[in-house]
């Protein structure tokens, strides 16, 4: 514990700093946490309007975009009818060179196929490493690490503030890539070499140049992030914080924290590989030159599939938070869920190739990666049980945090469900590339991931701003999120089953895929709805931050260390250092005074409640 | 949603859709089960002035017998599919027709070996994005690259696999229905990736005799060169 006293000593003696200290280049986690969440809200417009043109392409092939796009009667007689028409006639009437940015990629307001296969490349990768990653890791690993295992602030704070700063700088490279000639990187997230190893097969020269330098150099601020947080959950837990004590969502955040110093370097190295096929004439992922296309895809996904779990463990840590706190009951199975994460945290290593079964891989190799992909549902089986377990037999109430957590346990279940379809090697055949997949990703990424996010946001906002945020607003955007979701997604899978190929530019190309116009119109409708609605939850996060009701210093009546300081939490987060007597979720002990029993609460659990609500 | 797949005209076609059938019972059945567990304890247990919850921490047997079923069905799944996947992808069985197919941005190139039966020899016979193959016959693809992955896709086939540059792999199917067929490039391969679409043309075994006769060079053996 003598870190954890020297970090508090810093704290608790620092003067009050100026503006650049407080808000830029802050060392305290929580103003960092705050950072890497308005990093994240940035970065999800940008993600999500790419999704917005990727659909308004799916439903409406090759036709002008709606408000920027020509009208119908100039693309017809050529005579310019609106000011958008006489903008598209002195563009098109200039030379290549001249032409501008938006001429490029969508002349006349019509998307592009080179441009529509950066639009998914980017959508991805905005979504996965600058939304999900530093929302779910970035703000709420920062921001709870400390708060929830009673320490003064993180390990290593000038490490943490480097970690976000050197995020922003990956996250201004990949922006710069949408500016560069050629375009940005279109060869898709996963890159697949010899598309993006060779800037002939695309035409995009350093677009893809600097997907890889972004990713490379957000891979220091991950492995910044990572060290900062085993180090800071292994040394600097308050006295009595054993780590079968912890929260479960600091379980599962030091789990991400050691699989992304895991998988990291593996991306780092495969990327540079990438770059040195393109820049310096190496021959790692070209056949011709002695090197195997395979490896880019063995390579990326040994980092990729951990990476899936990267993204969804911190969002099943948040809902096994938000549930006990909304049923009132203990969680269910807190032991086998720390085993369900430690099994994800070893299995995750060996079921890569689940990825690679129709690609020329081995065909032997088909079966051990369907084994031990069958395996790791089990973890994961093990823990929709358990939340179930936890509802049972509880006084449950309905808040935003918790609809969103229930939002996410049942999205999980048919992400999870529908994985068991391309597990399966021989059904695969058929569904690997397409919309089976993709409905499959979205009801894990969305329908979990930012369900999670969703729900630690509202859960959360009122200890990291000191305010609630409006409930009737967050409910309003639940369902117009939830609904359109489902809406989004559940029909891909019609279309998968049909044989629809993911990453077509337009199909209705395909005689087979003319029944699914319907369909994809529907998708894309559904896709603006939900666009669209989270405007709802921008008014009110940045509403709820200025004017919403203050926040008591436990309004949502939990039980974790967090909710025992003060709202929100001064500069080294205690006045005195916490002391931990019990586990983090004892709701409803019988024979207490209230219905929640703080971990700080220095009472006989055992003699309270007899047998100590161990069950049968 | 089970009437969306498309017509299969292949002869494994059918035992992949089974596999398909069984997963989509039983995971729509652990669906609805789940859900209906979940919806029930929202409304049973829904906030209550006064109700107690239950004060309970678990219970290892329950968790132990439902990781050790789900376990078991799932290994079973696993292990029921691996006779078929080795018969698609491993035994390739001997075949009647040997075709060569390579892509390429954004074409199938189609070779067949030619009257004499022998690739690279001057009578093989090229054309792009047409297959045609006899009804009833094992067809043997060897499949390559000429620059990019792409995926050889015939979906009323239930067939996919990718072409690799500098690999052959084979790949083969039995149609068992005559009739024209799409064939589009399942991987992304560059700006021309949708719509890289070839035919395939199931033919009756005459039918298939006069389109080698219309459209192959004559064999070199019998003209006596």
């Amino acid at each position: 514990m003598t870190s954890a006293t020297a970090v508090k000593e810093v704290h608790t003696t620092h003067e009050r700093q100026g503006f650049l200290k407080t808000y830029i280049f802050s060392l305290d986690h929580k103003m960092i946490a705050k950072q890497f969440l308005l990093l994240g809200l940035f970065m999800i417009w940008i993600g999500g309007g790419l999704a917005l043109l990727l659909r308004w392409q799916l439903a409406y092939p090759e036709q002008p975009l709606p408000l920027i796009g020509a009208s119908e009667q100039y693309l017809e007689t050529g005579e310019p009818q609106s000011s958008m028409d006489r903008f598209w006639d002195s563009e098109l009437s200039k030379s290549d060179d001249e032409q501008g940015w938006l001429t490029k990629r969508m002349p006349v307001g019509i998307i592009t196929p080179a441009f529509y296969n950066a639009l998914f490349t980017m959508h991805a990768t905005i979504m996965i490493f600058f939304v999900v990653m530093p929302i779910l890791i970035g703000c709420f690993g920062n921001f709870l690490i400390p708060l929830m295992i009673g320490a003064g602030d993180m390990a290593f704070p000038s490490l943490n503030m480097l970690s976000f700063w050197i995020a922003v700088l990956a996250g201004i490279i990949m922006i710069a890539g949408f500016l560069v000639p050629g375009g940005h990187a279109a060869s898709g997230w996963t890159a697949y070499a010899p598309l993006s190893s060779d800037p002939t097969w695309t035409g995009v020269d350093w677009g893809q140049n600097l997907w890889c330098i972004s990713l490379v150099v957000l891979g220091i601020s991950s492995l910044m992030g990572s060290i900062n947080y085993i180090t800071t959950i292994i040394n600097m837990r308050a006295p009595g914080m054993t780590f079968m004590r912890l929260p479960l969502v600091i379980w599962s955040l030091f789990i991400v924290a050691i699989l992304l110093l895991l998988a990291l370097p593996v991306l780092t190295a495969a990327i540079a590989m990438l770059l040195f096929d393109r820049l310096a004439g190496t021959t790692f992922f070209n056949a011709a030159g002695g090197g195997d296309p395979l490896l880019w895809q063995h390579l990326f996904w040994f980092f990729g599939h951990p990476e899936v779990y990267i993204l969804i463990l911190p969002a099943m840590g948040v809902v096994s938070e938000i549930l006990p706190v909304f049923s009132r009951k203990p969680i269910f199975g807190y032991k086998a869920m720390v085993l369900a994460l430690s099994g994800i945290a070893f299995l995750g290593w060996i079921v890569w190739g689940h990825h690679m079964f129709q690609s020329g891989m081995n065909p032997a190799l088909g079966a051990t990666f369907m084994i031990s992909t069958m395996l790791i549902s089990v973890p994961s089986a093990i823990k929709t049980f358990n939340w179930l377990g936890t509802l049972w037999g509880g006084n449950i109430t309905f808040p935003a945090p918790m609809l969103n957590a229930l939002a996410f346990v049942s999205m999980f279940v048919i992400g999870g469900l529908s994985g068991i379809y391309m597990a399966s090697t021989v059904v695969d055949i058929f569904i690997h590339d397409t919309y089976y997949i993709v409905a499959h990703i979205h009801y894990v990424v969305f329908g979990g991931s930012i369900f999670g996010l969703f729900a630690a946001a509202y859960y959360w906002f009122p200890k990291m701003f000191g305010r609630m945020m409006n409930q009737t607003l967050s409910k309003v955007h639940f369902w117009f999120t939830f609904i359109p979701f489902n809406c989004t997604f559940f029909p891909m899978h019609i279309l998968g089953i049909g044989g629809h190929m993911r990453r077509i530019y337009n199909p209705m190309q395909y005689e087979f895929l003319q029944q699914f116009e319907g369909w994809n119109i529907f998708i894309s409708i559904s896709a603006f709805v939900l666009g669209f609605s989270q405007l709802i939850f921008l008014f009110n996060f940045f509403w709820s931050m200025f004017k919403g009701k203050k926040a008591d210093d436990n309004p949502w009546k939990a039980t974790t260390l967090e909710w025992t300081t003060a709202t929100p939490p001064p500069h080294g987060n205690f006045d005195v250092l916490p002391t931990v007597y019990h586990g983090p979720c004892e709701y409803s002990v019988p024979g207490a005074k209230k219905d929640f029993t703080m971990q700080t609460e220095n009472v006989d659990l055992q003699a309270m409640s007899g047998n100590g609500g161990n069950g049968a | 949603m089970l009437d969306w797949l498309p017509p299969n005209i292949s002869t494994i076609g059918q035992e992949i859709d089974n596999f398909f059938y069984v997963i989509y019972y039983i995971t729509n059945t652990v669906f609805f089960l789940v859900m209906a567990t979940l919806i029930y304890f929202l409304i049973k247990y829904r906030y209550k002035e006064g109700r107690e919850a239950k004060y309970y921490h678990g219970n290892n047997t329950l968790e132990v017998v439902w990781a050790s079923v789900t376990l078991v069905a799932l290994l079973i799944l696993a292990l029921a599919s691996q006779p078929l996947w080795s018969k698609i992808k491993q035994d390739i069985p001997p075949s009647d027709i040997v075709v060569q197919i390579t892509g390429k941005q954004f074409n199938w190139e189609v070779l067949y070996p030619g009257p004499d039966n022998i690739f690279g020899t001057g009578d093989d016979y090229q054309i792009d994005n047409n297959l045609h193959v006899p009804v009833n016959r094992v067809v043997r693809i060897v499949l390559k690259s000429k620059d990019v992955i792409h995926s050889f896709f015939v979906p009323s086939l239930r067939l996919k696999q990718d072409a690799i540059p500098g690999r052959e792999i084979l790949a083969w199917f039995e149609a068992n229905k005559t009739g024209k067929y799409e064939i589009p490039c399942a991987e992304l391969c560059g700006f021309g990736h949708s719509g890289m679409l070839g035919y395939l043309f199931v033919h009756s075994p005459e039918d298939y005799q006069k389109w080698q006769q219309e459209t192959w060079p004559p064999d070199i053996e019998e003209v006596g060169l």
